[in-house]
């Protein structure tokens, strides 16, 4: 992974980009260089991450304006050319928003902010973003969200079974999300947009290592 | 050019879950008020606008509706148009 570089994205109102850089180069030793939403330049980068937070000050809706920014505008070109683009929280929710995902994220059922973790079942292998070729089909991950419950229509919760783009379901559904998912990925593979963090999860000091696959998956071809 | 008033209204779909309408529609049986059936929570947005006409301003306004002020996978909109 010598000249690897993962771009994590920066809007106003992130407040995960600094952990997923931390967890990508202090846990993984992979280079990272940050984008300011403003720029469309993706040329040096090999691999994106929409990180958590609260883009915008989530007006509107979580991801509604975001979805404007220079740099969404250029990611359907990237994602085009097959390279990875992983959505975490308010990143899969920018990722619903812009079309690059199917089905919405709205207010948890409960309404509670839920901060907590969660078992996951691990539902598909495409894109190589998880490890269930073992016998390791549940992981643990940290989630901390108030608006993390999934939303699609019957035809797309359809499409999501059939195609196998579901790639996470909560073992105890905490928010209300359709068909307990927690995560999915568009047809090729190469985009996942998840509620849960990975990069809370990627040293034994704070709880846990099991997001490691996932972000280190992330220079996979 | 003419200017106009706009109110659009933003609603959850009815097959989506309202929880904030919901715990409203719980505090206002607990503040005493009898008969509630139903509450949910929309939005509603004020826009004053110019355009060439009533036309060209609704396919303006039709624009922002779909691709900006709802989610068309979670929200249903409608609007009424005043001409100042």
């Amino acid at each position: 992974m010598d000249n690897f570089t993962v771009g994590v994205v920066v809007f106003p109102g992130s407040n995960c980009d600094r952990d997923v850089s931390w967890a990508l180069e202090g846990c993984l030793d992979i280079r990272t260089k940050y984008l300011w939403h403003e720029s469309s330049d993706l040329s040096d980068v090999d691999a994106i991450v929409l990180p958590g937070g609260f883009s915008y000050g989530d007006y509107l809706r979580c991801g509604a304006i975001a979805r404007f920014s220079p740099l969404i505008n250029a990611l359907d070109e990237f994602v085009k050319s097959g390279k990875r683009v992983l959505g975490i929280c308010n990143g899969f929710q920018i990722l619903t928003e812009s079309g690059f995902l199917p089905g919405a994220l709205t207010a948890n059922k409960n309404l509670n902010f839920i901060c907590d973790d969660v078992e996951l079942d691990i539902v598909s292998s495409k894109g190589g973003w998880f490890n269930n070729e073992d016998e390791k089909q549940t992981i643990n991950l940290p989630i901390a969200h108030g608006e993390g419950r999934y939303h699609c229509d019957s035809d797309t919760l359809k499409k999501l079974v059939d195609n196998e783009l579901i790639a996470l379901r909560y073992k105890n559904n905490p928010n209300g999300s359709s068909f307990d998912i927690a995560g999915i990925t568009n047809e090729n593979g190469n985009v996942l947009g998840l509620m849960p963090h990975p990069e809370r999860a990627c040293d034994e000091v704070i709880g846990g290592t099991d997001g490691l696959f996932t972000l280190k998956s992330l220079i996979l071809k | 050019m003419d200017q106009f008033a706009v109110k659009v209204f933003v609603r959850l779909r009815p097959s989506v879950l309202d929880p904030a309408g919901e715990a409203t529609k719980s505090a206002s049986i607990k503040l005493g008020a009898e008969g509630i059936k139903s509450l949910r929570i929309g939005k509603m947005i004020e826009v004053k606008i110019e355009g060439n006409g009533e036309n060209e301003v609704r396919k303006k306004i039709d624009l922002l509706c779909d691709r900006l002020f709802a989610n068309t996978v979670i929200e249903d909109y409608e609007y009424s148009l005043e001409k100042l």
